[in-house]
């Protein structure tokens, strides 16, 4: 939906400018901080991203694994990522690496960069990066975009869906219904600057009980993300369930709707103007009298060879 | 052709029958609409072209399948137009003297034409080798059916494929109009299916004589 309460710095497929007279520098930037060392994978902000957003995923099958739904669908937009991990560190010490996966609302966003349908992705001041379905087309570009394998078409009507950050919550002050649901404190909202130095703490408390690579996951190949993860492990992100270490908008992406854009688009005008000046400097190539006549004089020779 | 000789009209040379020209306008009408719909995707200054298939989302779902309509209908076109564009020494000899063709000179110093020139069989190669990137790219993008058994490094780099295959092929297309226009005589060709004998003698010296001799065979008892 079109919240008219946020201010909207980028939108898709649009050349010209976004509506931004309220001054974005007055609007905090918000972000979510997954704190992985304090989660203990109860799935209760599952559960109430589901109640909140009225979605039912359909009841999959147990592969004697705690991950459920196997994936994100366009019914689950968060999903606990379970990852067995032996230390090699640790004399091959099993840890349970949980990563809340879901939507990262990068600042860089490739899925708008990559959205043909103009309107169908927009990127508030507030960094959410929200899908309007009325305006989506359907095409799956979204899904090529995304570094981090996120939007999902829906089988139903065939529109993309992820996780909003709960971006109608926000806009009347409110955190994310999975933010209010967390019984451990792993989910933290507030201004991305807040989160930044929460982040910081909890890394120096971690480095302090042996976490010497603890850190804060906040990819800057997409410019930073505005849900942000701490990590035990942040020198080797691969291992919760391939967090990719330096998500960036494919070049091949960048390409596609990047510069190939414009150069086309001009390619293809000036191929056309080109014809239009050939004919008005050079003109037609005509067959003449003279020419039928030769052709005769052949066909004559022919006949009577 | 003894009717037309009294009315003193030079007896026309038939170039394409009406299954060619037929085969060849279905195939405009599916690139027109193939076009159309996939500039729309391509570029948001041309995003206002998507209300020409009914929006957006109708845009996204007939795209595909109006690309492969005109692929199988190019196809067939390809098929019965291949033995008449295989690249010779003379087509290059013709391209080495297309800057005074381009600029309607000397064409008479460039006899050796057959049923196509040079320019016109590397328009026949580039359209084949457009066309067959699109087709093979745009199944990899069509998520309806077909993304999801690709990864989605495939994905992007069929999406660059079909970018720029688009491209090549919507600038050919444009060169191809033009070009049948500036040729005066050929649009007749495709559409009334035939040319007069001084157009083919000028531009297609070889073909006409082959024309011709096909006409008046060498072993006719006179």
């Amino acid at each position: 939906m079109a919240l008219q309460s946020l201010d909207i710095v980028r939108r898709s497929a649009t050349t010209t400018a976004s509506p931004n007279v309220r001054a974005p520098s007055t609007v905090g930037q918000v972000a979510k901080l997954i704190d992985t060392t304090k989660c203990i994978g109860c799935k209760a902000c599952q559960v109430a991203c589901s109640e909140w957003n009225e979605l039912r995923d359909e009841i999959g099958t147990n592969v004697g694994a705690y991950q459920n739904p196997h994936d994100l669908t366009d019914q689950s937009w968060t999903l606990m990522r379970f990852a067995e991990y032996e230390n090699p560190a640790k004399g091959g010490d099993l840890e349970w690496l949980i990563r809340k996966d879901g939507c990262m609302h990068c600042a860089d966003p490739g899925c708008l960069k990559a959205c043909p349908a103009p309107g169908a992705i927009v990127q508030y001041a507030n960094g959410i990066v929200d899908f309007q379905e009325e305006n989506c087309i359907g095409c799956g570009y979204c899904i090529a975009g995304c570094p981090f394998d996120v939007p999902r078409i829906s089988k139903r009507d065939k529109k993309a869906y992820k996780c909003t950050l709960c971006s109608d919550r926000v806009a009347v002050g409110l955190e994310p219904a999975c933010i209010k649901s967390c019984p451990t404190g792993a989910l933290v909202w507030g201004t991305k600057e807040d989160m930044q130095e929460h982040a910081a703490e909890r890394v120096e408390d971690l480095k302090s009980r042996g976490f010497e690579h603890a850190g804060l996951y906040d990819p800057p190949g997409v410019g930073g993300t505005h849900v942000m993860y701490v990590l035990h492990h942040a020198d080797q992100p691969q291992i919760y369930n391939d967090l990719p270490a330096d998500p960036q908008i494919s070049p091949m992406v960048g390409l596609w709707k990047g510069a190939a854009k414009p150069i086309a688009l001009a390619g293809i005008v000036l191929t056309a103007l080109a014809g239009f000046f050939h004919y008005i400097r050079v003109g037609r190539n005509e067959t003449h009298e003279s020419d039928e006549e030769a052709a005769a004089r052949e066909t004559e020779k022919a006949s009577h060879e | 052709m003894n009717d037309m000789t009294r009315d003193r009209q030079p007896p026309a040379i038939e170039r394409y029958n009406a299954n060619e020209r037929t085969n060849h306008w279905f195939v405009v009408i599916a690139f027109l609409l193939t076009a159309v719909s996939g500039l729309a995707l391509f570029h948001p200054a041309l995003f206002w072209l998507s209300a020409l298939l009914g929006g957006g989302t109708w845009t996204r779902i007939l795209h595909p399948f109006l690309g492969l309509v005109m692929a199988a209908a190019f196809a067939w076109l390809a098929a019965t137009m291949w033995k008449f564009n295989k690249m010779e020494p003379r087509d290059w000899q013709w391209l080495r003297k297309s800057k005074d063709v381009v600029v309607n000179k000397h064409e008479e110093s460039v006899t050796d034409v057959g049923r196509y020139n040079g320019g016109q069989k590397l328009m026949f190669i580039t359209l084949v080798v457009c066309v067959a990137g699109l087709l093979l790219s745009g199944i990899v993008l069509w998520r309806e059916y077909f993304s999801m058994y690709f990864a989605v490094g495939v994905v992007r780099f069929a999406a660059v494929v079909h970018g720029v295959c688009a491209f090549v092929l919507v600038c050919a297309i444009v060169i191809h109009i033009y070009a049948a226009f500036w040729v005066k005589g050929s649009i007749d060709a495709m559409t009334r299916g035939t040319v007069t004998p001084g157009w083919a003698w000028k531009h297609h010296r070889t073909w006409f004589r082959e024309k011709i001799h096909a006409t008046h065979p060498r072993t006719r008892p006179d």
